[in-house]
């Protein structure tokens, strides 16, 4: 097992235990610190799939921005104090076999196509090679391709501030 | 690294995302499972990427193919930006009107 294996599976483990760990705290801020976790990460998945663009901006946007906002709406309306109510313990069951009947079939599915028909063979993620997740070759189809997106995706942040900010108003 | 070991890892992800926005009644917690979620697909997407470019790196190390996946990564995190300034803003004025974050408040449309 090479280096690339174990920070695979470190990674990995990482991201589930906080994962699991943002369903079970019962203290709001202490699932955001968690969900940090899970994209550090994912971050780390990134670098180690040599898309270091998608790295550098998933840790920015997400565990720098969205994440500071969610820190924010929380410490604003105090709920750390605030407990669930944990009488309905059908509906959480229910939750719960959904989740996991959800998560047993599409393992199979992927089972399936592993060892019974063998689409899956040979079929690897290349690791620390390859130059499409740089700067340059993301920067030149972005502005190439897709420009209209680009330019679209303006619009849209144009407008959900707007929106933000006529939801958010005191009236 | 197998292609597998990325859907798995991904599927337990977006799994525990689901159990969340079903179990949790905080409406903040169940917009950072959607977030999760969110990042599951993110992940999947750029080992998928990651797959289709190493095909195509053994014959010509300067191709990019797959660099497809990598963008629609970016368009998505824009995306998620812009819905959680816009959904964090509908919680802030739920909790001014019902001084709750909990979902089961709001099963109605009327008042």
């Amino acid at each position: 097992m090479n280096t690339t294996q174990i920070l695979f599976w470190f990674l990995s483990g990482l991201a589930l235990v906080s994962a699991l760990m943002v369903l079970l705290s019962k203290n709001p801020i202490h699932s955001i610190l968690w969900l940090i976790l899970v994209f550090f990460s994912i971050s780390g998945h990134y670098i180690l799939l040599n898309a270091q663009f998608l790295a550098i901006v998933n840790l920015i946007v997400y565990a720098g921005a969205i994440m500071v906002l969610f820190l924010f709406v929380v410490m604003l309306m105090n709920l750390s104090k605030e407990k669930e109510d944990q009488k309905n313990v059908w509906m959480k069951l229910s939750g719960i076999i959904a989740g996991g009947c959800f998560l047993v079939s599409t393992c199979n599915v992927i089972f399936n196509a592993q060892v019974v028909s063998k689409e899956l063979a040979g079929k690897t993620a290349l690791l620390k090679e390859g130059s499409i997740g740089l700067i340059g070759p993301l920067g030149k189809a972005l502005f190439n391709d897709y420009v209209v997106p680009f330019e679209i995706s303006s619009v849209l942040f144009l407008s959900a501030m707007v929106g933000a900010v006529v939801i958010g108003k005191k009236d | 690294m197998p292609i597998q070991y990325y859907i798995y890892l991904a599927l337990a992800l977006f799994s525990i995302g689901v159990i969340g926005v079903l179990v949790r009644k905080n409406a903040i917690i169940v917009f950072m499972c959607i977030e999760l979620m969110l990042n599951a697909v993110n992940l999947l997407l750029v080992a998928f990427s990651k797959m289709h470019h190493g095909v195509a790196f053994a014959i010509d190390k300067a191709s990019t193919v797959g660099i497809d996946g990598q963008l629609f990564v970016f368009f998505i995190m824009v995306v998620a930006a812009a819905e959680v300034s816009v959904g964090l803003a509908i919680i802030v004025m739920m909790y001014r009107n019902t001084h709750s974050v909990d979902v089961n408040f709001l099963n109605r449309l009327k008042n």
